[in-house]
C-alpha cells in the first residue's frame, strides 16, 4: 500500500538516547515555588472576599437579637438559635400578611418549574429544527430571535403588560410563566442549536435513511445524546427564573409574588426593630435553591460532559 | 442491462456555486459503480442526492424505473454507509441494526430474523449486545454495513466507507465488500478518492472533476485508454509520464517528436488523423516502458538512471530522457545504480496521445 508512515526522531531525542539519558519516573514538582505562593495566595484572598459576607450572614442568622446588638458581627454565636430561621420561613410579616417566606417559596416553585420545563422543551425543538431541518428562511428566523436577546427588558415591560391584560392573564401565574418562557427563548435556542449542530451530521442522515421522522429523530437519536446541554439549560433557567425580581413584581399580584419579592418585602417592612437575624435567615433560604441546583447539577453536568467525551 | 439507478440532467447549486450541472448517469442492475474524484468534485453530493438527503435544484432521479426525485430517503429502497460509521452511540449493535425496522413497524419476529441473517453474513454475532464505543473501527463499519443490509434494499450507497480505517483493515474490508457484492448481487454505488479501491471494486468507474463526469468506463479502459489528461494523471501511482512535443512526418508515417528525439507511433491506434505539426502530449505509464529489453518495432532510446526506488516487488527508476524526467517500473530484482546508461523501449500499443490544447485523447 502507499500509506507508509515515517517517524523522524528529532536530533535532541537522538542525542539523549545515545547518551543513555531517558526521562524516568514522575515529573519532579516543587510545592513551594514563588509562583505557587502567588497563585494560591491570590486564590485564597479572593475566596475569603466572597466567603466573608456569607459567613457573617450564617453567623448572624443564628444569633438572638440581644447578641446582635453587641455589635460583634464576626464573632460566632454564643447561644445558637434557629428561631430566626423558623420565623423567616413561617411567621415573618410583610405588612400585608404574616406567613413568612413559605408563601413566596411555593409561588416560586409554581413559577420556576413550568417556566423551566416549557422553555427548555420548546427551545430544544427550536434548536433541533434550526440545526438539522434547514427550512427556507431559517437563518433569518434565527437572526431575529437572537436580536431579541439584545433588546433591554425594560423597553418591553409596558407593552407586555398591555398584551397580558388583553389576553386576560395579567397578574396570573400563567402570564408570568409565559413571559419567562418567551424571554428565555433566544439564549436557549442559541444554546441548543449550537449543540445540535456540533453533533455529527451523518448520524442525522443515517436516521433519515432508516426512515425516522422529525420527532423520532428528536426523541430517539438526539435527546439521548444531549444530557449535558439539557443540564446547562436547566441551570441557566432555574437560577435565572428563581432569582428574577422584576418580572415577578410587575406581572403578578401580591398573592402570587415569588420568593425574591417576598424577601424584599420582609426585609424592607420596618415595624420597630430591624430583625437582622430574621433577614439574614430569609436571604439564605431564598438563595438556597440556586445554590442547591449548582451543587447537584454541577456534578451531573461534569459527568455528562465526560460521558460525551468517551463516546466514539 | 436492466437499469437500476438512472440520473437525468441532475443539477445542484448551493447559492451561486454549481456543484453538479446537468449530470446524466445510468447504473445497471447489480452493477458496482465507483464515483472517484478528489475532494470537492461533487461525488459525495451526487450520492447524497441519490439518497434523498439533498434536494437537487434540477433534474430527476429514477430508482428501479420509479421517479424518486421527491421521495423521502426511506422510500427509495436505498441503504447508506457513511465514512464516520454514524452508529447511534446510545444503542447497542442490535438496536442499531433494528432501529430502521422498528421505525417501519415491522413485526418482531421478522426483525430478529433479519438481524440474525445480517450478523451472520458480516460475522458480528458476538458483538450484538455491545455499544458502538466498545467496537474497533473495522467492527463499527461492519455494523454500519449491516444496518443497510437488514433493510433489504435495492441499492447500497457507500460514502468513503474505508477512509477512517488504517491501511491493513482497509484492504481487508475492501475484500469483504467485494465478496458481499458477489454474493448479494445488489447495485452498489461507492464514493471514494482512493484509486486502489476504485480499480479493485468497480465494474465501472465514473471519474469526476468539478461536478462533471470525466470518464465512465470499466477499470481496464480507464487505466489503459483514459479519455483525457485529467483521468490519465489521476489514475495510476506513480502517475503517467507526460512528454510534451509535436507530430512530425517521417517516411510517410507520423512520429512524435519531443526535444529533438523521435518516437515511432507504430502500434498506436489514433481516433483521428495525425496532422504533422500538431502540438500533442504523449502519455506513457511507468510499467509500459521497457528497460534494456526490446519491443519489436519500437525505437530504442538512450536514458540515464537518476534515482532508484526499490519497493520490494517493484523497482521504480527515475530516468533522465530527452529533457524529461520519467518514471519506469521494473521488476524488483532488477537493480540499476544511479548514473547507469540504459536503453528504453516504449510500448506504443498501451500509450496515450493527447491534444496539447484540449487535453483530450486523440
Amino acid at each position: 500500500m502507499a500509506e507508509t508512515v515515517s517517524i523522524k526522531p528529532g536530533p535532541a531525542l537522538a542525542a539523549a538516547t545515545r547518551a543513555g539519558i531517558e526521562p524516568r519516573g514522575a515529573k519532579p514538582r516543587r510545592a513551594l515555588s514563588g509562583r505557587n505562593i502567588m497563585l494560591y495566595g491570590t486564590l485564597i484572598v479572593a475566596a475569603l472576599y466572597y466567603l466573608l459576607p456569607l459567613y457573617v450572614m450564617v453567623v448572624t442568622s443564628m444569633k438572638g437579637m440581644p447578641e446582635i446588638r453587641l455589635g460583634n458581627i464576626f464573632s460566632p454565636p454564643l447561644e445558637v438559635t434557629f428561631e430566626p430561621w423558623a420565623k423567616a420561613w413561617a411567621t415573618a410579616c410583610t405588612g400585608l400578611n404574616c406567613d413568612g417566606l413559605s408563601r413566596g417559596f411555593w409561588n416560586s416553585v409554581r413559577i420556576t418549574v413550568p417556566s423551566t420545563l416549557i422553555s427548555i422543551l420548546v427551545a430544544s425543538v427550536n434548536g433541533y429544527a434550526l440545526a438539522n431541518w434547514k427550512f427556507k428562511g431559517a437563518d433569518l428566523f434565527f437572526t431575529i430571535l437572537i436580536v431579541g436577546a439584545f433588546i433591554p427588558y425594560q423597553v418591553m415591560i409596558y407593552p407586555i403588560v398591555i398584551v397580558l391584560r388583553e389576553m386576560g392573564i395579567y397578574g396570573t401565574l400563567t402570564g408570568l410563566v409565559m413571559v419567562h418562557t418567551i424571554f428565555g427563548m433566544p439564549i436557549l435556542t442559541l444554546l441548543f442549536r449550537n449543540y445540535f449542530s456540533s453533533l455529527p451530521e451523518e448520524l442525522f442522515k443515517a436516521a433519515r435513511i432508516d426512515g425516522a421522522g422529525f420527532w423520532q429523530i428528536y426523541f430517539r437519536i438526539m435527546l439521548p445524546m444531549s444530557l449535558p446541554i439539557f443540564v446547562v439549560a436547566m441551570i441557566l433557567q432555574i437560577t435565572g427564573i428563581w432569582n428574577d425580581f422584576l418580572f415577578g413584581v410587575v406581572f403578578t399580584r401580591p398573592e402570587y409574588y415569588p420568593m425574591t419579592v417576598q424577601l424584599n418585602n420582609i426585609v424592607n417592612s420596618v415595624q420597630g426593630v430591624k430583625e437582622y437575624n430574621v433577614n439574614m435567615a430569609a436571604t439564605l433560604l431564598t438563595g438556597a435553591v440556586p445554590l442547591f441546583v449548582y451543587f447537584v447539577s454541577g456534578r451531573l453536568f461534569v459527568r455528562g460532559i465526560a460521558a460525551g467525551a468517551v463516546k466514539g | 442491462m436492466q437499469k437500476s439507478v438512472s440520473i437525468k440532467d441532475l443539477s445542484l447549486s448551493f447559492g451561486a456555486v454549481n456543484v453538479l450541472e446537468n449530470l446524466n448517469l445510468d447504473i445497471g442492475e447489480g452493477e458496482f459503480l465507483v464515483l472517484l474524484g478528489s475532494s470537492g468534485c461533487g461525488k459525495s453530493t451526487l450520492l447524497n442526492c441519490i439518497a434523498g438527503l439533498l434536494e437537487p435544484t434540477g433534474g430527476q432521479i429514477f430508482i428501479k424505473n420509479k421517479n424518486v426525485t421527491w421521495e423521502e430517503p426511506k422510500d427509495r429502497g436505498i441503504g447508506m454507509v457513511f465514512q464516520s460509521y454514524a452508529l447511534y452511540p446510545q444503542m447497542t449493535v442490535e438496536k442499531n441494526l433494528s432501529f430502521g425496522l422498528q421505525v417501519a413497524k415491522m413485526p418482531k419476529a421478522e426483525i430478529d430474523k433479519r438481524v440474525a441473517r445480517a450478523s451472520e453474513i458480516l460475522q458480528i454475532g458476538p458483538l450484538l449486545k455491545r455499544k458502538p464505543s466498545e467496537l474497533s473501527g473495522g467492527q463499527r463499519q461492519r455494523v454500519a454495513i449491516g444496518r443497510a443490509l437488514v433493510r433489504d434494499v435495492d441499492v447500497f450507497l457507500f460514502d468513503e466507507p474505508l477512509s477512517n480505517l488504517d491501511a491493513k483493515l482497509r484492504s481487508e474490508l475492501r475484500v469483504e465488500i467485494k465478496r458481499l457484492h458477489q454474493s448479494l448481487k445488489n447495485t452498489m454505488i461507492y464514493v471514494t478518492h482512493d484509486q486502489i479501491e476504485a480499480l479493485t471494486l468497480a465494474d465501472r468507474i465514473a471519474i469526476m472533476k468539478s461536478g462533471v463526469i470525466q470518464q465512465l468506463a470499466d477499470p481496464n479502459t480507464i487505466y489503459n485508454a483514459p479519455r483525457n489528461m485529467f483521468v490519465a494523471g489521476f489514475i495510476g501511482s506513480p502517475s503517467m509520464n507526460f512528454l510534451h512535443g509535436e507530430i512530425a512526418e517521417k517516411g510517410g508515417k507520423p512520429v512524435f517528436v519531443a526535444n529533438g528525439v523521435d518516437f515511432s507511433l507504430d502500434g498506436y491506434t489514433a481516433g483521428e488523423r495525425l496532422q504533422a505539426g500538431r502540438k500533442v502530449v504523449l502519455g506513457v505509464r511507468p510499467e509500459h516502458v521497457k528497460v534494456n529489453e526490446d519491443i519489436p518495432g519500437a525505437d530504442l532510446h538512450q536514458a540515464t538512471v537518476d534515482i532508484e526506488e526499490p519497493m520490494g516487488a517493484d523497482n521504480l527508476l527515475w530516468l533522465k530522457h530527452a529533457g524529461h524526467t520519467m518514471s519506469v517500473r521494473i521488476a524488483g530484482a532488477r537493480r540499476f545504480a544511479p548514473g547507469t546508461a540504459v536503453r528504453l523501449a516504449f510500448d506504443m500499443g498501451l500509450a496515450s496521445l493527447f491534444d496539447a490544447g484540449t487535453e483530450e485523447r486523440i
